[in-house]
């Protein structure tokens, strides 16, 4: 009864091929730019390293990708799973291993580091010889095309299992890898708990992880099986139960219960500094600036539509506005105590704000990144610069920033400073989604997706981009009021547009628009680079290649809000509602009877 | 055009006059106060005598080689935002990597028997490197990121290209080291010329002659081959080249593969003029080529030459003409202060550029 329709047998083969190729190509590359090396101290899995895993992961995903049900038109019904998912795998993976075979012995029998800086002996011709898991080129080789072939394989055979199966696999496999890589995070919270609260978690700790810090045999099987289960569990009713049990109670009832959740996690929050110890508070409190930053370009990118690349000069400026009013040494040396600052910087990023904003009112959308952008490096290079050397100290920059101070108590170690950064961000929290249902926030929103319309429909343009851009620069300020304290000393050199492209990257990975999206996002792309310090070298690469996968793959973000994935996928969501007034008008089965004329011909 | 134009204009119009008095005179506010401040430092300083005569001829020797280079870079971006209305972002480093291939095959070349034998032969293989090898990357950005986003909201590509350019800074940092890479030295190329009174670099003499000959060639290419006119035809509307049988997308690549091959050039003459190359070197040059494309006004050919030598002359001759006489210390420093405010009032008082824009309007 069931139609296959199948894509034509050669355009299958040539995408398997060109998935194994780019495949291989990144294998080469992270091999070749020095990742493998880099990432190869860190053991991750037992006897695995992060280098090694690394380089496993792309046959898994290139199998996983390869063996993807084809062919994926709308309203036609897919081949059932079978044997040619895993085989689609296996030859993607063994292309790639060939790929990646040849560059090894490649570089086994020429010498490229004259060229090729990170193309070091110890990859392949001398001990450890890291990409071949300490085999002669020749094995090693042979090896690598092996071990891609069977991984792709694998991984294609994933696809013939049933959706909530493959979903609990890749949960598995999601939660083995975060247990790895946040090692020092969970350690370190399950040895905190113990000494905070007395409760028997160390041994756990040690369970789980090795003496090197990598996940243990018996760690990976519990972690996995732990994802699997959830996964199965989380995927089915129990949500909905909640859901619909939520749905019953009467608005006061649920205000309680929200009120109690927001208490429950305000509480847990407010305990973490105290159970995760200097260090990790340390990661947190940079991460907690960041996510202060990010906010505040949330409203202006995410909200109001406007890419504004020299958000680090509002950054700067309430740096340099702290540091002036506080610091002994400074130029005005007044040495105020922080929170007579506060205002003075809230003042200052409200001017800055107005003064970038309305220059740039009527440009349209990508000249006003170029000019912000402009804005951005002129307030830095005039921060460095001679002329204003008398203020702002030149590349000396200011030091003797004043701590912060709660009453007569100072605030000096990170586990106090959490608290402080933690109240700036639930400020931010708060007026992000209280700006976001309010009558400006809808104003935004409309200006985002279309300017003209907005403005026929009565939206105030002027009002509505000033006022974003004047939030953003204030969250920003605060955000640089905090790091300037945190630090210590500003120096021009700490606000280059590297941080504005950061902060961009961490929104729009996240997802524009969206609180949760912006939280994770920071944790993750700010946090977990600090946390594992071979990132740093690469995080520009790695966030420049997350932009453009994010863009053609997936651009409202991972955790996306409603609105904004809506309007990106506007055709998309039209074509849906039209498939299904089509299959509950004529069809009686979804997807079983293509329309003759729209069938595509195998050639 | 005229009819969507006048379709958006209507209820729009109205409520500007309403709103933007303040902001319109905020502004002229900034445009007087840039104009007093040019004339004040322009007069004090000349008037002071600080620099001789043939110090300024210098400054405009330097300004021209510079503003030439920029010229090149400038028409990769003008091209592909005549044809795509989209700035390449990554351009500048499209640049970067030419400059790189330049240091690669002159620091090859350079130990072997052909650069004394004939050095012109040797730099005229390396200007080969560079275009192609800058061509390739041009084209492989826009196959992988920017085609499969055409159609996609404006500021989609943009942050694609944002990406690209960050991706492919830290790819040639990871790959080829983050030292300053130094050219070696070409005989040839020391020395000085003069001419008209005005001493000129030998270097620099290539560089304007290079350029212009380069700039002439791809005129030519753009207004006299089928090529050129299935850009211009798919610059003026893709959809009826499209119909009148011009393959867009192939057209498209084109523009993107001259563009690079543009920048590659200019990759290798900055390059020469500068003796060193680094990671993050096409950066600042990009941005500057940009603002000497909308200088010039944005898809006009012949106003990316004309934008990037005014640009390298403000920039060259900006700082001691203006600032100083400000009594601005240390004005050198501020030499990219001068490009971007350039850039920056550009677009907001002229974005239309010194030669007009030729970019079809937005029919949203």
């Amino acid at each position: 009864m069931t139609t296959v329709v199948e894509a034509p047998a050669a355009a299958v083969g040539s995408r398997v091929v060109m998935i194994g190729l780019v495949g291989g190509a990144v294998a080469v590359f992270v091999s070749a730019n020095g990742m493998v090396e880099a990432f190869s101290e860190r053991e991750l899995l037992d006897g695995l390293t992060l280098g090694a895993v690394l380089l496993l992961s792309i046959p898994l995903l290139v199998g996983y990708v390869a063996g993807r049900r084809q062919p994926e038109l709308e309203g036609f019904a897919t081949r059932p799973p079978g044997w040619r998912n895993p085989a689609t795998g296996l030859l993607a993976g063994f292309i790639s291993g060939v790929t990646i075979g040849a560059f090894v012995l490649l570089i086994a029998t020429v010498d490229l580091r004259g060229v090729l800086l990170n193309v070091t002996p110890e990859l392949v011709r001398d001990d450890p010889r890291i990409l071949t898991f300490g085999l002669e080129p020749g094995a090693g080789a042979g090896l690598l095309v092996g071990l891609f072939a069977v991984l792709g394989g694998l991984a294609g055979a994933i696809q013939v299992l049933p959706d909530l199966w493959r979903r609990a696999v890749l949960a598995a496999v999601g939660w083995v890898l975060a247990f790895g890589l946040m090692q020092a995070v969970v350690s370190q919270v399950l040895r905190g708990l113990q000494q905070q609260l007395r409760i028997w978690t160390e041994p756990l700790a040690d369970f789980l992880y090795d003496t090197s810090g990598a996940l243990s045999i018996a760690g990976i099987t519990v972690v996995a099986v732990l994802g699997f289960c959830l996964q199965l569990l989380g995927s089915r009713k129990p949500r909905a139960l909640v859901n619909a049990r939520l749905e019953r109670l009467t608005d006061r009832s649920r205000r309680i219960v929200r009120v109690a959740v927001l208490a429950a996690a305000l509480l847990l929050l407010g305990l973490l500094p105290q159970v995760l110890g200097s260090f990790l508070s340390e990661v947190l409190n940079i991460a907690g600036i960041f996510l202060l930053m990010a906010l505040g370009l949330n409203i202006v990118v995410g909200f109001a539509g406007l890419l504004d690349l020299g958000y680090v000069a509002f950054f700067a400026v309430g740096a340099y506005t702290t540091a002036l009013l506080t610091s002994p040494q400074s130029s005005l040396g007044v040495g105020w105590i922080f929170w007579l600052a506060v205002p003075f910087v809230v003042l200052a990023a409200a001017v800055a704000g107005l003064l970038v904003g309305t220059p740039v009112l009527r440009m349209r959308g990508d000249y006003l990144a170029i000019v912000t952008l402009g804005f951005g490096e002129i307030a830095r290079l005039l921060f460095l610069s001679d002329w204003l050397k008398p203020t702002f100290g030149g590349a000396q920059g200011i030091i003797q920033v004043g701590d912060i101070t709660v009453g007569p108590v100072g605030v000096r170690t990170p586990q106090a400073f959490f608290y402080v950064i933690f109240v700036f961000v639930l400020l931010a929290a708060y007026a992000t989604y209280a700006l976001q249902d309010s009558r400006i926030g809808r104003a935004w929103m409309a200006m985002r997706e279309d300017e003209s319309v907005a403005e026929a429909m009565g939206v105030d343009i002027v009002t509505a981009k000033l006022s974003a851009f004047i939030v953003g620069a204030v969250l920003a300020g605060f955000g640089g009021a905090l790091f300037a304290t945190k630090i210590g000393s500003v120096f021009p050199h700490s606000f280059n547009v590297i941080v504005s492209i950061t902060v961009l990257v961490v929104i729009i990975v996240g997802g524009m628009a969206s609180v949760p999206g912006v939280v994770l996002g920071t944790m993750v792309l700010v946090g977990l680079p600090e946390l594992l310090r071979e990132f740093e070298e690469y995080r520009f690469l790695i966030y420049g290649a997350l932009l453009i996968f994010m863009m053609l793959r997936r651009p409202e973000g991972f955790i996306p809000s409603k609105r904004r994935a809506e309007e990106l996928h506007e055709e998309e969501i039209a074509q849906d509602e039209w498939l299904k007034t089509q299959d509950t008008g004529s069809r009686p089965e979804p997807g079983s009877r293509p329309e003759p004329g729209s069938r595509p011909e195998p050639s | 055009m005229a009819r969507t134009n006048s379709l958006r204009r209507g209820p729009v119009a109205a409520r500007r006059v309403r709103r933007l008095p303040v902001v319109d005179a905020f502004l002229w506010l900034v445009r007087i106060a840039a104009i007093a401040l040019l004339l004040i430092g322009a007069v004090s300083s000349i008037s002071s005598a600080r620099l001789s005569g043939q110090q300024w001829r210098d400054l405009v020797v330097f300004g021209i080689a510079q503003g030439s280079v920029y010229a090149l870079v400038a028409l990769g971006y003008t091209m592909v935002y005549g044809v795509l209305r989209f700035i390449n972002f990554a351009h500048g480093e499209v640049f970067m990597i030419g400059a790189m291939t330049g240091y690669f095959v002159t620091d090859g070349l350079a130990r072997t028997a052909l650069w004394d034998a004939a050095p012109i032969l040797a730099l005229l293989i390396t200007l080969i490197c560079c275009m192609t090898v800058s061509a390739l990357v041009a084209l492989l950005l826009e196959r992988v990121a920017y085609r499969p986003l055409r159609g996609a909201p404006r500021l989609i590509p943009f942050i694609t290209a944002i990406g690209a350019s960050f991706f492919l800074q830290y790819t040639m940092a990871s790959l080829f080291g983050t030292s300053v890479k130094a050219y070696p030295e070409v005989d040839i190329l020391s020395g000085t010329f003069d001419v008209l009174g005005f001493r000129i670099l030998r270097v620099h003499l290539l560089v304007i002659v290079a350029a212009l000959s380069i700039m002439a060639g791809l005129y030519l290419y753009v207004e006299r081959t089928r090529a050129g006119k299935a850009m211009r035809a798919v610059a003026e509307d893709p959809e009826i080249a499209r119909l009148m049988g011009v393959d867009v997308d192939r057209t498209i690549a084109r523009v993107f593969g001259v563009g690079g091959a543009m920048a590659g050039a200019g990759g290798l003459l900055f390059g020469l003029v500068f003796q060193n190359v680094h990671f993050l070197s096409g950066f600042l040059p990009g941005i500057k080529a940009f603002t000497a494309a909308v200088l010039g006004g944005i898809g006009n050919i012949p106003g990316a030459a004309v934008g990037g030598l005014t640009l390298g002359m403000v920039e060259s001759m900006g700082p001691s003409l203006v600032l100083v006489g400000l009594g601005i210390p240390a004005a050198h420093q501020l030499k990219d202060v001068v490009a971007f405010l350039t850039l920056v009032m550009v677009l907001i008082f002229r974005p239309t550029g010194i030669l007009g824009e030729r970019v079809r309007e937005d029919r949203a």
